[in-house]
């Protein structure tokens, strides 16, 4: 039985084709604020029931709930704070009880009911998501960088946004009947936003060993400088299912869903996103979705237990390396051997490898994999590309 | 005289051994049979697989066609 949706029921925020028309017809009469990538991306999120329960973008109660206690007001478990910022200039005449479009791209994304227009502490958001205020943070930075007000409200989508991973986009709805189709009772979800090594493959092997199916769901979307390009991460997944994993076992899909790198509530929030898809299980590994030293290496797993409502069972698997010894890949738990045997897969090795051109040794990174990532150009995303997303 | 409302009951069989653990497992809680222990935890099970019942409904058979539809095209099925 696959997991039960967050908050009990799956938000659908879409409209019929034909309540669209309408709306964009009517969106032409309001005011309008064009919505960025990210922005954008959560709007879509929320319509297909990948946020639920949320209904649209945080009201005050709820984003100070969340900030403080990590939960919606409804006492239901929420970690990251999904909001809309805008600046006063864009809602002039606005008031609560507005409604008003939401574009991306020049065209109707959706339509919002504005409840609430609110001001926010950018800095009291980081220090409580990110844990700190450090503009070295990615999180930091970037949240330092948004709009003075936060508006809040459900909101009605009208359109979708474009998908260069269209092939790879699947919602909650559709992830829950091909979960159903396939059999699957137990689902492990592993979250990522790098290429596969060996050491992810060892981890999602293990969990599928355990569990009926696993779903591999990458996050695209913005990412910091150096991290990989969306296309290469989907590129080098498509390498590693073809050739090393059995085909009816795996279902391979992207999220479009910026990284915050927040750390251990970013963490909870990847498990819920998951839940909604439909997993019953969510691989947390070592520093899940952080960054430098920000946070402790296993700190999300503590995390984890102040949830025993969350409703999908983390998978709490240690960091993988091969053991010289032991022939294999390995954990810390599993492996006698003294560090002297054991090769640890370092993902900024890797970084530097692929970008002087070459191939990563086998037991890090499987050759087609490797090859794969080779052949483009530049795999990695660059300071100006961060700096302005599209 | 107003004829008084009682629930009513009906029989189902367990196993005598899980009767047995049940009655052990009771003992000193605030269960006062095993059938009010039983009860009590189908009620449970039973809310939980009427939920997962509504969920499954909420996609409706047209709904579900498209998108095992979708999913051929895409070549997940």
């Amino acid at each position: 039985m696959v997991s039960r949706p967050h908050g009990g029921r799956l938000v659908d925020r879409t409209v019929s084709p034909r309540r669209a028309e309408r709306l964009v017809e009517e969106a032409k009469e309001l005011p309008g604020i064009e919505l960025s990538p990210g922005l954008a991306a959560d709007v879509a999120n929320i319509a297909h029931g990948v946020y639920s329960p949320l209904e649209g973008f945080l009201v005050q109660e709820d984003y100070l709930s969340v900030l403080d206690d990590m939960r919606l007001g409804n006492d239901i478990p929420w970690t990251i704070p999904i909001v809309l910022d805008v600046d006063p200039s864009e809602i002039t005449g606005v008031r609560e009880g507005d409604d008003i479009a939401l574009y991306y791209g020049g065209k109707p994304l959706a339509l919002m009911r504005v409840e609430e227009i609110y001001g926010w502490d950018k800095r009291e958001y980081a220090a409580k998501v990110f844990k700190t205020t450090d503009p070295g943070h990615p999180g930091v930075r970037k949240t330092l960088k948004r709009k003075e007000l936060l508006i809040g409200g459900p909101i009605d989508l009208v359109s979708e946004i474009p998908e260069p991973f269209e092939k790879y986009r699947l919602w909650p709805k559709e992830t829950r009947v091909l979960f159903e189709l396939r059999g699957w009772k137990t689902i492990a979800a592993f979250q990522t936003r790098n290429v596969p090594h060996l050491g992810h493959e060892y981890v999602q092997k293990a969990a599928l060993t355990f569990t009926d199916g696993l779903f591999i769901n990458p996050l695209v979307g913005w990412k910091k400088p150096g991290d990989y390009r969306d296309e290469v991460i989907v590129e080098a997944y498509q390498a590693l299912i073809k050739h090393y994993y059995p085909r009816d076992s795996v279902v391979f899909s992207v999220l479009r869903m910026e990284m915050r790198y927040a750390g251990p509530r970013e963490a909870i929030h990847h498990a819920i996103v998951r839940k909604n898809y439909g997993a019953t299980h969510f691989i947390v590994g070592r520093d899940h979705a952080g960054v430098g030293d920000y946070y402790g290496p296993y700190e999300a797993w503590d995390l984890f237990k102040e949830f025993p409502d969350l409703g999908i069972t983390p998978l709490f698997v240690r960091e993988a390396f091969y053991c010289k010894k032991c022939g294999q890949m390995v954990n810390e738990k599993i492996c006698p051997h003294p560090e002297e045997y054991r090769v640890r897969i370092s993902g900024t090795k890797l970084r530097e490898m692929i970008k002087r051109g070459e191939k990563p040794p086998e037991y890090m990174m499987r050759p087609e994999v490797a090859e794969v990532i080779l052949r483009h150009p530049n795999p990695f995303i660059t300071e100006d590309e961060a700096e302005n997303p599209r | 005289m107003e004829q008084q409302r009682r629930t009513r009951y009906t029989t189902v069989s367990i196993p005598v051994t899980l009767y047995e653990r049940i009655k052990r497992l009771i003992e000193g809680t605030g269960f006062t049979s095993v059938s009010q222990f039983v009860t009590y935890v189908l009620r449970e099970v039973v809310a939980e697989m009427e939920e997962e019942k509504l969920r499954s409904e909420a996609v409706t058979e047209e709904e579900k066609r498209a998108i095992i539809e979708r999913l051929r095209r895409l070549g997940y099925l």
